[in-house]
């Protein structure tokens, strides 16, 4: 433990002093610092005197927690640069190859990289953070707190870790300078969107609010320390000189893997669909807990809170009842106004979304907008509860037809999408991160064309055609 | 030591960089590898260093298996990159202290060794500026005492006297013999025939990615070039005539004032050629080996590697 500490200290003091001496490094960050606070503080001056005048009290409350998270960010997507450059910019350099030759294990070398370029933005980002909320402590208006101060300054430090993990992840991938420098935007352009919608958050006004994003981040930058270290190697450092996109191999990847050792479409039915799902056990097991246990929660969660939020009474209920009733009562001509193809596209376009938002996120994205698809169910089954119906019917005539296909279909691709995710983050010695995506998706294509595409076909024909008469027969008031 | 077999390197799922290259070097010896730019060079000596993973064959280096121990590989081998690879906002000394650390020394012998080899390489003066001042002579060499700075037993060294003047190449060139003496086990990869002619025991031709000669100087010379050449020269034209040769021996080549013979066992034949011109009262001035350089070894293995003709 303590020889590993002294190995991740050398190469991150090393990296530290070479910063240091490096004007280009230390003059702009200097500006940075002594100069944005001077310029944020005019601004909190102008933004006070104008709402003083014009009124908007919810601003001005939230305005400096929301200043400081954005000159924390500044030298944050500053020092960027420097992360970028740590494993590339030696290798460009030419100065990787004498410490790769040298005993220094993996992930010493891997967390030394990125201790230093963690610790460099957050010094400069608290320092200006710092120099502002001094200066603006001269200001007649309302400081925030010192839990607000300290769940802000904990989200900056949440971004730096995310931030740089994927700048480090990124300069082991890229093999120039240029393309880790393009690459960039793929770090900046997320966290920025992050950013927005943590000021939402602060101007919502909810400090406990800010822990879910402190807890996202915190999140997301773990997996990606993970996914770097996992995918860390010495040989792609120095094996691969030019970005080649060999479309050919590719195809070619990807096929072999999609197809693997079938001959027929039937033998890839019989023999290669049962060994995805194999490999699927452990996500499946995850996915159904999680999505019965959303159902249950959000019907639980709508019978006991709901009624306290709306005031409800048997009246209300009444109304409801009615409401249900009338837009209901066209639902044996539901085929005419959303035809079954149009559903499928609908519902396969979420299985494909889910995939997108599992890769950006490790699978984390995916299964959040899994979950709150399943609790959506045990929500409609609860306000059932509420107005009267009963909320076993309705899921046995309203959900379980088309659902014992829609939601096999939409736990396979939500597993499958886990998958793929966890597969990143894991070591594997002999393949690149890119080979693994490549064919992590590829093995998500065989659950989506082999089992999700089918069975979304068929939720999509029953919930349309016979759901809506099955309802009619169970609640023939409708 | 340095043994390895067969050992091969394939990128991109379809490009061998090296295949099948079989080597053995002992404690006192120094290899040549030889061959052009990208011929796989670089890849074998990243095999050998553990940096990347043979796609078959196996390598040991200093006892250790570089696939099985690779930490351990690489703390036992000092290696010289192509590039110097040096951080040129260090001072020589510092970067030296430095890699003294990350090979494990202690203070006391990170001190001396980093001592001991600005003093030998004269950078003592210079070791408190930053190695980014340094000129390309200085830079090779402070690259060389850090691969020095751990005593390790195998030392891998790419280009090792490449951009220095001829003074500091020379020293170099002694501090590797030195170290030959002292049982280290060495790899050159040089383009410099004359350098690797003058150090190495045992030099191997390479081309993309195989090996296609390996062996002593000698043994590369005759294979290549064929039998040993000797040259008598005569002070004044002579006529040899029918010149009664023994067996083994060849007349290559004749002129007014000279004879060259193809020999095949010089110590045997050699005196009877002797006896056969001086009994023609040859004006015999001089008799000895025609020299052949390794420059030509390896110009002629490359021309029939690409299938082109040799032009001697």
């Amino acid at each position: 433990m303590r020889r590993n500490w002294d190995a991740i200290w050398l190469v991150a003091r090393r990296e530290f002093t070479d910063q240091f001496r490096d004007w280009r490094i230390v003059v702009p960050m200097a500006l940075l610092v002594s100069v944005f606070p001077f310029i944020a503080d005019d601004t909190t001056r102008q933004a006070v005197n104008f709402m003083n005048r014009f009124g908007g009290d919810l601003i001005l409350d939230n305005l400096i927690p929301f200043a400081i998270l954005v000159i924390g960010f500044f030298p944050l997507s500053f020092t960027l640069v420097v992360a970028l450059e740590a494993f590339v910019g030696e290798k460009e350099r030419g100065t990787i190859e004498p410490l790769l030759s040298s005993p220094l294990e993996d992930k010493q070398l891997y967390l030394g990289k990125l201790l230093v370029g963690i610790a460099t933005p957050l010094v400069f980002s608290y320092l200006s953070m710092g120099i502002y909320l001094i200066l603006v402590s001269r200001r007649d208006v309302q400081f925030p707190s010192l839990y607000m101060l300290a769940l802000i300054f904990l989200l900056t430090f949440a971004h730096a870790v995310l931030m740089v993990s994927s700048a480090i992840v990124i300069s082991v991938q890229a093999t120039t300078i240029r393309s880790a420098n393009l690459m960039a935007s793929f770090v900046v352009v997320p966290v920025a969107f992050l950013l927005q919608g943590e000021t939402i958050l602060i101007f919502w006004g909810n400090e406990d609010v800010l822990w879910f994003a402190i807890v996202a981040v915190t999140l997301l930058s773990g997996l990606l320390v993970r996914l770097g270290l996992a995918h860390f190697k010495r040989e792609y450092l120095l094996g691969r000189e030019i970005d080649n996109l060999n479309i050919r191999n590719v195809y070619r990847v990807f096929r072999d893997r999609f197809v693997g050792g079938a001959k027929s479409f039937a033998d890839w039915y019989r023999v290669e669909i049962p060994i995805t799902l194999r490999q699927l056990k452990q996500p499946l097991a995850i996915v159904i807990v999680l999505g019965v246990a959303a159902i249950f929660a959000a019907y639980a969660w709508v019978v006991v809170n709901v009624p306290a939020y709306i005031e409800f009474s048997p009246e209300r209920a009444e109304d409801f009842k009615s409401f249900v009733e009338n837009n209901l009562v066209n639902l044996d001509q539901l085929g005419s106004q959303l035809p079954a193809p149009l559903l499928f596209f609908y519902n396969a376009r979420t299985t494909v979304v889910f995939l997108l938002l599992g890769l950006i996120s490790f699978g984390t994205l995916g299964l959040t907008l899994y979950l709150f698809n399943f609790a959506l169910v045990g929500g409609v089954l609860g306000a059932a509860q509420l107005i009267g119906f009963s909320p076993i019917l309705t899921f046995l005539v309203g959900v379980l037809p088309h659902g014992l296909f829609e939601l096999t279909a939409v736990v396979l691709a939500t597993a499958s999408m886990l998958r793929v995710g966890a597969v990143l983050v894991s070591p594997n010695t002999d393949k690149s991160i890119g080979e693994t995506l490549l064919l992590s998706i590829a093995d998500w294509f065989r659950v989506f064309i082999g089992l999700v595409v089918p069975l979304l076909v068929v939720a999509a024909v029953i919930e349309i055609y016979l759901t809506p008469v099955l309802i009619k027969m169970a609640f023939p008031f409708l | 030591m340095i043994e390895c077999e067969d050992l091969s390197k394939k990128y991109n799922g379809d490009f061998w960089a090296v295949e099948g290259v079989s080597l053995t070097v002992r404690p006192g010896q120094i290899l040549a590898l030889l061959g052009q730019n990208g011929a796989g060079k670089t890849t074998t000596v990243r095999m050998l260093t553990a940096l990347l993973n043979p796609t078959r064959g196996w390598a040991r280096v200093s006892g250790y298996d570089v696939m099985k121990n690779p930490h351990e590989t690489r703390a036992n081998v000092g290696v010289l990159t192509e590039q110097h690879g040096l951080y040129v906002r260090m001072t020589g000394e510092e970067y030296l202290d430095f890699f003294g650390k990350v090979y494990g020394l202690d203070p006391g012998k990170r001190r001396k060794r980093t001592q001991y080899l600005l003093e030998y390489f004269g950078l003592a003066e210079a070791a408190r500026r930053r190695s980014g001042e340094y000129s390309k002579g200085m830079k090779q060499k402070l690259a060389l005492a850090r691969a020095l700075i751990h005593d390790p037993s195998v030392l891998l060294l790419d280009e090792p006297t490449s951009a220095m003047d001829p003074e500091s190449a020379q020293l170099v060139r002694s501090e590797i013999a030195r170290l030959r003496s002292s049982q280290r086990t060495i790899i050159i990869c040089t383009h410099n025939l004359a350098e690797a002619e003058a150090l190495a025991d045992t030099i191997a031709i390479i081309y993309r990615g195989r090996i296609l000669l390996n062996g002593s100087l000698e043994e590369l010379k005759r294979r290549v070039l064929g039998p040993v050449e000797y040259e008598a020269k005569f002070s004044e034209p002579f006529d040899a005539g029918e010149l009664d040769l023994p067996e083994g021996v060849e007349l290559a080549y004749r002129s007014g004032t000279s004879l060259r013979f193809r020999v095949e066992a010089p110590q045997v034949v050699n005196p009877k050629i002797v006896r056969a011109l001086t009994s023609r009262n040859a004006p015999l001035v001089s008799f000895q080996e025609v020299s052949r350089k390794l420059e030509q070894v390896y110009l002629k293995t490359m021309a029939e590697a690409q299938g082109v003709a040799y032009a001697s």
